[in-house]
């Protein structure tokens, strides 16, 4: 049950992961970072079987990187993320195929627009406006897609991610420790302080 | 021609500081790869076939037992970081043995005996649950890995990067049915007081408090309830003891001796291999815990 949701708005992408890191019945690590900066201005979330999403995860930012070494210029959001799924569909077919699935946050250096793409451990691949894995779907999407619009302020951005775990709160019968919230714009990556402590009561 | 024969017979002054061109070579070139060959059953799917051997809940005369069920802990505090487990090792229902060290040692520079009180030994903690071979085995492996780190670099290991040579390890062999949970401690002038846990699927996490095994539950709370970062060193001591002892007592497959570690600056510290049951009693008796087990014949 883990949580990893992503919103785009104007000028700004916002991924968020869930902070528990679970192995069979307990909770291992409360503060746990699911998402990794592969270059300047992208970012990759990841949730899937242990073991699996970090490796995996570190292969794609070392070589994300050893292309930004060699060319000296950055991927962008789009490369990286068609990058990503060759790599997952080549594992696919491969003897122990990785089981992870990814959301995919950047700015594009040149166009200036966010880009959010959804990858999942088939190797599909879908550029949206905003997106979830694992239950967070069945809870969020109904929600974002009611208030969601593409020109949306950061501000109004993380109003919305506040919305969706609410809802999570309320209804998702495993605490997932809160969310770690972070967001790309044209400036880089940065952690955005986002409040998890607030008790959400059910109707 | 005469230039030649003089620059192969003359010796540069430095040549004999350090390891000679042909020692570098040597041991830059000829690294042992990282994860050893195993010949493997020649079936299908191994973890399948080792599950049907070695399965004794559906299969009770399966072939092979393996010794499974544990607590250990280790957290770390304002004083280094405790590591703490019991000495069961069981094979199904059956009590393999109450007197196991499942603390290991690892890195050259500790292996050497631990006696209770003495001075410190420098180098890294391994605990052990899950398969005692596997750990056992794996963790001797680690070993030999850091100590040819400490001689390659000349410095001791730091525990971000032995742990990531057991978790690159276990993720390697990973669905060939390895069964290992360990936590690594140490402290290193580079990071601190550092401790990571590993497991047989691959995952590697760094913390501040880990319980593994089939107790860990229990383990998890008292030490939950009663963990503070400014702990003393008696106070750390006492609860990674207390923490055990819930688990010994509440898992079956927990039990023995209370097996105390403290890893400090200068090194790891023992702190007894002492006998469950007087201190269960004392517990008890002294302190008016354990309400639920009656002393009255």
């Amino acid at each position: 049950m883990e949580v990893l949701l992503g919103i785009t708005g104007k000028d700004f992408v916002i991924l968020a992961a869930s902070k528990a890191a679970m192995r069979g019945p307990t909770i291992l690590k409360a503060e746990d970072d699911k998402t990794k900066q592969l270059n300047e201005h992208t970012l990759m979330a990841f949730s899937g079987e242990a073991g699996d999403t970090v490796q995996f995860a570190e292969y794609i930012q070392a070589n994300v990187q050893l292309y930004t070494m060699r060319n000296d210029t950055e991927l962008s959001p789009n490369a990286v993320a068609n990058f990503v799924r060759g790599e997952l569909a080549r594992s696919l077919r491969s003897r122990n195929p990785y089981t992870v699935n990814l959301l995919l946050g950047g700015m594009d250096k040149i166009s200036q627009k966010p880009h959010l793409y959804w990858i999942d451990y088939l190797a599909s691949l879908a550029p949206v406006p905003y997106a979830a894995h694992g239950y967070a779907q069945y809870y969020c999407l109904s929600t974002l897609d009611k208030h969601h619009h593409p020109d949306i302020t950061l501000e109004q951005g993380m109003k919305l991610l506040e919305m969706c775990t609410d809802e999570l709160k309320r209804r998702l019968p495993i605490d997932y420790k809160g969310v770690l919230v972070k967001v790309v714009t044209k400036d880089g990556v940065r952690e955005e302080p986002f409040d998890n402590n607030r008790i959400v009561k059910s109707a | 021609m005469m230039d030649q024969l003089v620059r192969q017979y003359s010796r540069s002054p430095h040549q004999n500081e350090f390891y000679s061109e042909q020692e570098q070579h040597d041991l830059t070139e000829g690294l042992p790869p990282l994860s050893l060959k195993f010949s493997l059953p020649p079936v299908a799917n191994h973890s399948a076939f080792l599950r049907a051997m070695t399965d004794d809940h559906s299969n009770p005369n399966c072939p092979i037992k393996l010794a499974h069920g544990t607590t250990t802990l280790a957290f770390r505090f304002q004083g280094g970081i405790i590591v703490c487990t019991d000495s069961r090792a069981t094979a199904g229902s059956w009590i393999a043995s109450q007197t196991v060290k499942k603390v290991i040692p690892v890195s050259r520079l500790s292996r050497g005996e631990d006696k209770p009180g003495s001075e410190p030994v420098p180098g890294l903690l391994g605990t052990m649950a899950g398969g005692a071979a596997d750990c056992q085995y794996w963790l001797r492996y680690l070993s030999q890995q850091c100590t040819l780190h400490e001689i390659r670099h000349k410095r001791r290991i730091t525990v971000a990067a032995a742990s990531k040579i057991l978790a690159n390890l276990t993720y390697a062999y990973k669905g060939y049915g390895l069964s290992m949970g360990t936590m690594l401690a140490g402290v290193t002038p580079q990071e601190g007081p550092a401790l990571y846990y590993i497991d047989s699927d691959g995952t590697r996490l760094p913390g501040n408090m880990f319980c593994v095994g089939s107790g860990q539950t229990f383990a998890y709370g008292v030490l939950d309830a009663n963990y503070r970062y400014d702990l003393t060193e008696e106070e750390a001591l006492e609860l990674g003891r207390r923490s055990i002892l819930a688990a010994m007592h509440r898992d079956a497959y927990s039990g023995g001796f209370i097996n105390l570690y403290h890893v400090k600056e200068e090194g790891w510290v023992h702190h007894g291999f002492n006998d469950m049951n007087p201190i269960f009693w004392k517990t008890k008796l002294e302190k008016g815990e354990f309400s639920n087990v009656t002393s009255e014949l």
